[in-house]
């Protein structure tokens, strides 16, 4: 099969490569996809708890080149985007800018179920962190 | 000089070796007879040639020219063997025996058989790709009409112990197939020695051309029969019918006889070149895996799992060298390879798999480019994986609790 130019490009130089630390309380981490399934996906945001805007975005991905195009694609797309924002984002905006085919559009659901995932981690800690907060 | 795309697959097809394309030639050009054409000498040109050809294909196997049925490949061979025997001796039984990392054309075969009322045993095999021989002997019953277990597998190149079970066969008097695609040719076959009964095989795996192969069916000890699955003109003694392929066979026996003139040397130069390759990967890398036996393999043959990468993004990162991959992501089905599974190793292994196939044409530098490459990419791809990471952490990738999806 043939690969898209935007598939070959973020293959060969992937943005965003990388891990955040999952102990701070201003980074979510989505990790979705299993081994056995052949993609796993590691999506990190580092929100700004001001702004809830996402500062940074790192990602690392087992799967193949277009799941890690997607995954590439996917934190560029959400860099400066508010978390509300972020989790409007659907597959079908990386199907279109990547040019996937129809085999390879799951690669993106697992891109936009990883940023749900993060989106859903950095809240789940931002609430423990609030309530901490005030019952201290 | 390095030539790129480099080919590495030779076990999905191999070029036209110059010396059998020459050979074939004049059979598309001045001799285009039929050879079943018996009033004119066009007709017995193109006998003659097919005649030759049949000496040199049963030569390399050890049979005699009357036990080779030319067909048009090796899936229908293995149809031709299967449903041919199941019909023909379908009084005496109706139980098949096989196993699981067969070739397709193997199992989905047996598969139609079982929707016709016959029974399929599917044997599995152990860790190193062979089958148990006191499980075999276990499954054979009254029943049981045929055995059929390939020679040398076309993912893993475990190659079976083919005479041994032959022996199991001709002891409790059941037929005996093998699928020898990928080992006729390439290593010493014989099928007296062997107590092969029927063998599938087919040119385009042995630097012939493709649309062409043979069935070898014993004449004595014992004489088998076969229902034909083809009915027409009764070429080839009634088993297969239709025009005859003149210049496909031809092709086929020249290859036949190259094959067996190289054998030896080629072998050697193979096992020396793959064992390269895989020594050269094993003393940059960790955690890579070799999928199926190496103490009963074929000389041309390297499958390795590198854990933690994807077998088709490693693909997408050595595209300058032609390999296939037991990865999901490569198949239309998005399923990992069946022969990979039945292994048992874990699907995860299977997604990370290359298939290295060395052939005739293969170099020296070849080998030494693609170790460097598989080295370079394979890091470069661990960097990338969140598996490797997690690892490295100290985490337990099996306790980890996944999001299937
Ligand atoms: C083991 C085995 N059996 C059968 C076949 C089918 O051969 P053919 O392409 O001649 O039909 C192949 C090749 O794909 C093979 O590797
Ligand atoms: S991860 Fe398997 S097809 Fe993309």
């Amino acid at each position: 099969m043939a690969y898209s130019d935007k598939v070959l490009d973020h293959y060969n130089n992937p943005r965003n490569v990388g891990s955040l630390d999952k102990n701070d309380p201003n980074v979510g981490t989505g990790l979705v996809g299993a081994p056995e399934c052949g993609d796993v996906m590691k999506l990190q945001i580092k929100v700004n708890p001001e702004t809830g805007i996402i500062e940074d975005a790192k990602f690392k991905t087992f799967g193949c080149g277009s799941a890690i195009a997607s995954s590439s694609l996917a934190t560029e797309l959400i860099k400066g985007k508010t978390i509300d924002e972020a989790m409007q984002l659907k597959n079908t905006v990386i199907v279109n800018e990547l040019s996937l085919p129809p085999v390879k559009i799951h690669c993106s659901v697992l891109a936009e179920d990883a940023i749900k995932a993060a989106i859903e981690d950095y809240k789940r800690k931002a609430a423990v962190h609030s309530t901490a907060a005030q019952s201290a | 000089m390095l030539k790129f795309p480099i080919y590495l697959d030779y076990h999905a097809t191999t070029p036209v070796d110059e010396r059998v394309l020459e050979a074939m030639l004049p059979y598309f050009r001045e001799h285009f007879g039929n050879a079943a054409s018996r009033n004119h000498s066009f007709g017995w040109v193109a006998e003659e040639a097919v005649e030759k050809a049949r000496k040199q294909v049963a030569a390399l196997i050890n049979a005699s020219p009357k036990e080779i049925v030319f067909t048009s490949g090796a899936t229908e061979s293995n149809n031709l063997a299967i449903k041919g025997v199941a019909e023909m001796y379908a009084e005496k039984g109706d139980h098949i025996i096989t196993a699981a990392t067969e070739h397709k054309s193997v199992l989905d075969t047996c598969k139609r058989l079982e929707k016709r009322g016959f029974r399929v045993t599917y044997l599995p095999v152990r860790p190193d790709g062979l089958i148990d021989l006191d499980q075999l002997r276990d499954a054979i019953t009254d029943r049981t009409i045929l055995v059929s277990i390939m020679y040398g597998n076309n993912e893993i190149g475990t190659v079976q112990d083919i005479r041994t079970i032959g022996q199991i066969c001709h002891e409790k008097g059941v037929l005996f197939h093998t699928d020898g695609t990928q080992a006729a040719g390439k290593i010493p076959v014989d099928v007296i020695a062997d107590n092969i009964d029927l063998m599938s095989f087919t040119a385009h795996k042995m630097y012939g051309p493709k649309g062409v192969g043979a069935l070898y069916v014993r004449r004595k000890n014992p004489r088998v029969q076969l229902t034909a699955q083809i009915d027409g003109g009764g070429h080839e003694r009634g088993m297969r019918s239709g025009t005859l392929n003149v210049p496909g066979i031809v092709g086929f026996g020249k290859a036949a006889e190259l094959c067996q003139q190289l054998m030896p040397e080629e072998m050697a130069r193979l096992q020396r070149l793959r064992d390269k390759l895989k020594d050269g990967i094993l003393a940059q890398l960790d955690e890579v895996y070799i999928n199926g036996t190496m103490e009963r393999r074929l000389p041309h043959n390297l499958n390795m799992s590198f854990a933690y990468v994807e077998g088709e993004s490693l693909l997408m990162g050595i595209n300058d060298i032609a390999v296939s991959s037991g990865s999901a992501c490569t198949s239309a089905t998005l399923e990992p390879s069946y022969v990979l599974k039945a292994l048992g190793a874990g699907d995860d292994l299977a997604h990370s798999s290359i298939r290295f196939g060395l052939g005739r044409f293969t170099t020296e530098e070849e080998i030494d480019y693609t170790i460097g490459k598989v080295v370079e990419v394979v890091k470069k791809l661990r960097e990338l994986s969140p598996l490797y990471e997690m690892v490295k952490e100290g985490i337990d990738l099996s306790k980890v609790e996944w999001t299937a999806h």
